[in-house]
């Protein structure tokens, strides 16, 4: 409990907010709003979080997930924008809400909702079958030298894969042709049966095939390899794989994953969830789902939170505008 | 003969009292949402999930697939009594199924469908239990070329094998590939036919078209007839069920060939409801006489509901081997193993045996139980006919429109599933076949975006689709399929003329 009273005291000191916890609770049970299909990443956070909450009694009302991945993920989107006002949704963002609004033109914007808390940050690894190129710099040289241009499964258009994959494209030289399927899972199989010749995948995307050795990892999107250090495969853990950028190849990028409520929240009602998705982190389910799925751990919430998602929404449109998918 | 040891195992971790109970519980809550129409598998697991997850794993998913099983075995209920499809797939049992309630065969229909439900989950379990491994490495030869070579064929095999008018069938099936292309194209990334509502973003749902094209026409049809609910309740006695095994002998061609069907799409991620139209276009196909189907005949249930389901429980094996659901319904299992700490792949089966084969051994007994409880609640469901039409009508609509509803929580949906309905009914009036426009809503999409990254892949060379044995054969025989009538005219005009030759010498 001594954990809970510090976090509320932190959050209502963070949000200045008077009286200090006024201990609003919601009042029915809580839709957790996935922005992608069954199966995918943030489904299967959103069911940790389920788990966790549920498991750990952090809160009376019972979770649900709720999946609104249509329209590659805008459903959710509009779903949030007009639940203005109400407590009981809790939405589990990630770099869709910078994209979206500008490849698909969809009247969208996060400031408009309430932001609660970042509570981690995803990689990206360019993966290839285990039967091609062994390093980052063969690859690159088997993709220049191909005749017709290397698959690049991924998934969605104009969206973080497809960027990484222009990126790549222009840090190379090498031409890809990009194929998006509809979940990291089908880029994952498509991989493992040679379909396409490398992916960009989310770790917890790949693991099972990494494990079971149809994939190999060439390089890890990040600044810092990743700091995991159990062993995943018989030879390797996620802190083996090295940085593109020390294969020589200098592309970045993480992904933000975080928690909004719809617009107009009560600074009580936001304050609740502040104090219980930092409860989450401190769960042993959220600590082994974060090294399993290779996350980096974060918690950032109040100005920090709105002041990363600026930053990071800056940097997205920059990315996007040099990749030439922002919608005219 | 690993395998059979393994699967013994599997009944040992099963047979406990504990098991069995959960097993009848889940049993029941499945048919109960599959009755519903619209609430159906995918959302009951959704809504049971949390239930789980103080659960065991084991426990928990043989809880699970028992409510698979039993909405499995509810949908078909629907379908048969009110001409509603309960789930997507039962829409091709509703063409015989529904013409054989208002005979007053009800429940010969009811204890065909069970029948044929059970027969296919048995093939698809055999199928799972002994080629498991040789059946996930087929799986991966699965490129976008052959995912559209297949549905290519479904399309195909409707205008080709269909009895209805060609061009009927072609325009129904257009209009359905138009309403399908509302949304979001995942391949472009831009918005299509949306016209600046958020409402459309996230295109049609096929159920709750599926619901009003069905369900709410057919309301508006017995109205106009001002009938009671047509077909008389039929009590079913052993009589019936016994009678109705004695002739499935007859049928082992028909039962045979769904059970391929539905085992192959489901393995190939092309989904129970693909299975369910061409398990019953084939049937149609290879009858003696093919006017009577749709018109009350048995083996309109046969084929339809074996071919669904073996397909529904062939669809368990791709998402535990490879992580790929193939039904809706295996994607919320999948994150539900994802819960508990299992990670469905191919160590999957290495390292969770106890798991696997207690998941396998719960399709064996679950089917079984399955059928005997939903054989002796027939009775039940088929009083449900001897209401008056006007008491039932209301309860109908209202189900339905919970149903739609229920999808996606839009109120929107439901405007759209009475828009529907009236779709429905118009095309009933002037005969256009609502099947194809179905199969298009469905598979539209599936099919555009396997072609556009075939085409993408292939550099926009059409020869991708003959680029190796597999994709080659399967798009061969669709074409074939297509032009089928125009070869067997063909066929027949030179069988003739040889006829002919002999006579005159």
């Amino acid at each position: 409990m001594r954990i809970s009273v510090k976090a509320v005291g932190a959050a209502a000191a963070l949000l200045l907010t008077t009286p200090a916890f006024a201990g609003w609770e919601p009042t029915k049970p809580v839709e957790i709003v996935v922005a992608a299909g069954a199966g995918g990443a943030s489904d299967q956070m959103a069911r940790m979080m389920q788990a966790a909450i549920q498991k750990n009694n952090l809160m009376k009302q019972p979770m649900v997930v709720s999946l609104k991945g249509g329209a590659s993920g805008a459903e959710a989107l509009m779903y949030m924008k007009s639940s203005e006002g109400d407590p009981n949704k809790v939405l589990i963002a990630y770099s869709l809400i910078y994209m979206l609004p500008l490849s698909a033109k969809i009247p969208f914007n996060w400031r408009e909702l309430t932001p609660v808390s970042v509570v981690a940050l995803d990689q990206f690894v360019l993966w290839d079958n285990s039967a091609g190129p062994k390093t980052l710099k063969e690859f690159v040289a088997a993709a220049k030298a191909a005749s017709s241009p290397f698959k690049m499964g991924g998934t969605g258009s104009k969206r973080e894969d497809h960027v990484l994959t222009v990126f790549l494209e222009q840090k190379t030289g090498a031409k890809f042709s990009y194929l998006p399927y509809k979940s990291g899972g089908e880029a994952a199989t498509q991989l493992v049966g040679n379909h396409t010749e490398a992916n960009v995948n989310n770790p917890s995307e790949n693991l099972e095939v990494w494990r079971a050795g149809q994939v190999r990892p060439l390089c890890v999107f990040d600044k810092e390899r990743i700091s995991y250090t159990t062993k995943v495969t018989e030879t390797q853990s996620w802190a083996d794989i090295p940085t593109c950028k020390e294969e020589g190849v200098d592309v970045q990028y993480l992904m933000l994953r975080a928690m909004f409520l719809p617009g107009k929240a009560t600074p009580e009602q936001q304050a609740f969830y502040v104090d219980l998705f930092h409860k989450v982190t401190q769960t042993t389910e959220y600590k082994e789902y974060m090294e399993k799925q290779a996350l980096k751990p974060i918690f950032l919430t109040g100005k920090d939170m709105v002041q990363f998602l600026e930053e990071d929404d800056a940097l997205n449109k920059s990315l996007m505008t040099e990749a030439g998918f922002v919608a005219k | 003969m690993e395998a059979f040891g393994l699967l013994l195992h599997g009944f040992a971790v099963l047979l406990t009292w504990k098991t069995l109970v959960l097993m009848m519980v889940g049993l029941v809550l499945g048919i109960f949402v599959g009755v519903l129409p619209g609430l159906g598998g995918p959302n009951g697991v959704a809504i049971l999930l949390p239930l789980t997850f103080t659960m065991d794993p084991t426990s928990a998913i043989v809880m699970l697939s028992c409510i698979y099983w039993g909405a499995l075995f509810g949908g078909a209920i629907t379908s048969i009594l009110f001409n509603i499809p309960g789930e997507a797939w039962s829409v091709a049992t509703t063409f015989d199924g529904y013409p054989m309630a208002q005979q007053g065969r009800a429940a010969e229909a009811l204890t065909a469908a069970f029948t044929s439900s059970f027969i296919g989950s048995l093939v698809a379990v055999l199928l799972i239990t002994f080629l498991a491994p040789m059946i996930s490495s087929f799986a991966l030869k699965f490129g976008p070329p052959e995912f559209f070579a297949v549905y290519l064929l479904t399309f195909c095999s409707f205008v080709g094998l269909g009895r209805e008018a060609k061009h009927k069938t072609v325009i129904s099936m257009s209009l359905g590939l138009l309403l399908a292309g509302i949304g979001m194209d995942t391949v472009s990334g831009n918005l299509r036919m949306t016209f600046g509502s958020p409402e459309l973003l996230r295109g049609i749902n096929f159920l709750v078209a599926v619901i009003g094209l069905f369900g709410i026409s057919e309301i508006l049809l017995t109205m106009e007839e001002r009938l009671a609910l047509r077909g008389h309740a039929a009590g079913i006695s052993l009589r019936v069920v016994l009678s109705v095994w004695k002739d499935l002998p007859k049928y082992w061609v028909t039962l045979l060939r769904s059970s391929f069907i539905g085992c192959w799409l489901g393995i190939t991620p092309g989904g129970a409801i693909a299975a369910s139209f061409m398990g019953y276009n084939l049937a149609k196909r290879f009858a003696k006489e093919p006017e009577s189907f749709g018109k009350g005949r048995i083996e309109g249930v046969f084929a339809p509901e074996t071919a669904a389901h073996a397909s529904g429980t062939s669809a368990l094996l791709p998402m535990l081997a490879l992580g790929i659901p193939g039904s809706g319904t295996a994607a919320i299992l999948l994150g539900g193993l994802m819960v508990w700490g299992l990670n469905p792949g191919p160590l999957l089966f290495v390292e969770h045996k106890d798991f696997v084969w207690g998941l396998i051994a719960s399709m064996y007994l679950g089917n079984v139980v399955g059928l005997v409880l939903v054989l002796t609640t027939v009775p039940i469901f088929a009083s449900i006919l001897r209401v008056p039409f006007a008491a039932v009508a209301p309860m109908i609509v209202v189900s339905c429109a919970i149903g739609a509803y229920a999808i996606q929580n839009a109120m929107f949906d439901i405007w759209l599933m009475l828009g529907f309905g009236i779709v429905g009914y118009v095309f009933k009036k002037i005969g256009i076949p609502l099947a194809p426009f179905t199969l298009a809503l469905v598979l539209g999409n599936r099919a555009e975006d396997a072609f556009r990254l075939s085409m993408i892949g292939a550099g926009g060379d059409l020869k991708v689709f003959w680029s190796n044995g597999l994709v080659g054969s399967i798009t061969t025989l669709a074409i074939v399929l297509l032009f089928w009538p125009v070869i067997d005219g063909l066929l027949g005009r030179v069988g003739w003329r040889q006829q002919d030759k002999t006579a005159t010498q």
